[in-house]
């Protein structure tokens, strides 16, 4: 199905929340080789907000957030069709003339497993600041301080600086990369399922998380657990087959969805 | 609304369960009241001590229904179609356990005016006979449109409430004239008041629950809704 951004963003405009673009997709089709992963679909995510991905495995959603980050580019055969304009200087994330490098400082991803680097608590941090140059061990220090408070994660860890990161929970690891995606002042998080490999504590504590961070950031999240979706998102959109059947503010796609499809897969009716 | 199975069969007999006991509920509720009309009229002493027997069963199903409800909520977190059945059927509870304590009250009613023997001079009984099968008739529509889950029949239902707070009106209007005219037929008169008073209320109450179906099928809350928003929640797609 074609969702047009203009309609959308009229109809949450109709709404109260007063809403700016961060991003927007506009009839994006991915092709992993000959397969069509993702068919001409259209979203908008906007600006400090929290826009979830739902739908069934294998519907693209990974794929579609895969795409903001160009990781798609690490492997021969894929393509992409369409565009992504990250606003608000409007470049397209998909422009081939683009350094992937630069996209993927200002916009920030976390893994559904914990994956820190084999290295210290402050290295795992400092590793994209380095990166992009940045020697001054007073200012690295402070930005790590800095992204871990973010992370909410500095008062575990700040004795545990020179620690390897392996000795951490998996929901200190977790936040940890949270943590690194935050060293650089991302516009943009990416977040593919985040907690499905944590207990309920530590679920918690990533979703208070990404609360805190919307203020600042605006996230894109995968997630296979609906209750995620529904209790930390603003906008969700379903997915199915490659195609957004589905988009809105989330109250309503959980309250009152207009497709069928997506009742039947939120009421858990999915054959 | 989606009607296709749930990938787990055990949450569609739950929902099963639910909708079918309201309806048994809604039942009992409409017995209990139908008894309540009669004793009034009838003078049925024996009705009205199964009015208020009734009512205790109501009263357990109530409780029952809302144990029901936080089960399906802890266990199944219900969304969309589901969630506005469970919240439906909550609120349809409430107000199926008033009309019972509304019933209760008439045959209570009953009761005082037939044991003073204050009957012959209480006027308006034929009105009040006539007012309360509206309500009755609003009760069963309700439960019939829930049983159907049609919001058109729903409408319907809401639309009927202006008729029977209409006859609340006529019936308290002429029972002042009495009042007037006579003081003696006061102490009748009042209590005829609490029972027109009660099923004006059963009007609401249905009305209310005829909401809930509206709700449940069209996702819109229409209990403060105008008769234009009324028609424009029925009639979208749902």
């Amino acid at each position: 199905m074609d969702v047009s951004i203009e309609a959308t963003v009229e109809q949450t405009k109709a709404g109260q929340d007063q809403v700016v673009l961060k991003a927007e997709v506009r009839n994006l089709s991915f092709y992993y080789g000959n397969f069509q992963g993702l068919k001409n679909l259209s979203l908008p995510v906007y600006k400090e907000r929290v826009t979830a991905l739902i739908g069934p495995s294998g519907c693209g959603k990974s794929t579609l957030l895969r795409c903001f980050n160009r990781i798609h580019d690490l492997y021969p055969g894929n393509r992409y069709q369409g565009s992504i304009t990250l606003h608000p200087d409007q470049i397209d994330i998909l422009d081939r003339s683009l350094d992937p490098m630069d996209v993927r400082m200002r916009i920030g991803m976390v893994f559904q497993k914990p994956s820190p680097f084999p290295t210290t608590v402050f290295e795992n941090v400092a590793y994209g600041l380095r990166l992009r140059g940045l020697r001054s061990k007073a200012v690295l220090a402070e930005k790590v301080e800095r992204a871990l408070r973010g992370a909410a994660l500095w008062e575990e860890v700040k004795d545990r600086l020179a620690q390897d990161a392996s000795n951490l929970s998996g929901g200190q690891q977790q936040r940890l990369c949270i943590a690194r995606a935050l060293a650089t002042d991302p516009e943009l998080l990416l977040f593919d399922e985040p907690t499905s490999a944590l207990d309920p504590i530590a679920t918690a504590s990533i979703e208070e998380l990404i609360d805190e961070l919307k203020k600042r950031v605006s996230i894109l999240i995968v997630t296979h657990n609906m209750q995620q979706a529904a209790r930390c998102s603003d906008y969700t959109a379903f997915m199915y087959l490659g195609e957004l059947v589905e988009y809105g503010p989330t109250e309503q796609i959980f309250l009152k969805p207009t497709k069928k499809q997506t009742e039947d897969y939120i009421t858990g009716r999915f054959g | 609304m989606a009607t296709g199975e749930h990938t787990i069969k055990q949450y569609d007999q739950e929902l099963e369960l639910l909708r079918g006991r309201i309806l048994q509920m809604g039942g009992l509720v409409e017995t209990q009241l139908r008894m309540a009309i009669d004793c009034f009229e009838q003078a049925d002493l024996r009705k009205a001590d199964e009015v208020v027997e009734a009512d205790e069963r109501v009263d357990a199903e109530e409780l029952e229904m809302a144990r029901l409800v936080i089960n399906l909520i802890v266990r199944r977190q219900p969304a969309a179609v589901d969630l506005r059945l469970i919240m439906g059927v909550s609120r349809a509870v409430t107000d199926l356990e008033r009309i019972g304590d509304e019933a209760t009250k008439i045959a209570r009613a009953a009761r005082w005016v037939h044991q003073k023997d204050v009957v012959i001079r209480t006027p308006r009984i034929r009105d009040i006979r006539v007012s309360g099968e509206a309500a009755l008739s609003m009760l069963r529509g309700a439960l019939d449109a829930f049983a159907r889950l049609d919001p058109v029949a729903a409408a319907e239902i809401i639309r009927e409430d202006k008729g029977v707070d209409e006859q609340f009106r006529l019936i308290l209007r002429q029972l002042i004239t009495f009042m007037m005219e006579d003081p003696r037929t006061i102490t009748g008169s009042l209590d005829t008041v609490w029972v027109a008073k009660a099923i004006e209320r059963i009007g609401d109450h249905s009305k209310n629950i005829a909401g809930d179906v509206i709700y449940i099928v069209q996702g819109e809350d229409v209990r403060h809704a105008t008769p234009e928003q009324l028609a424009r929640a029925v009639s979208q797609p749902n």
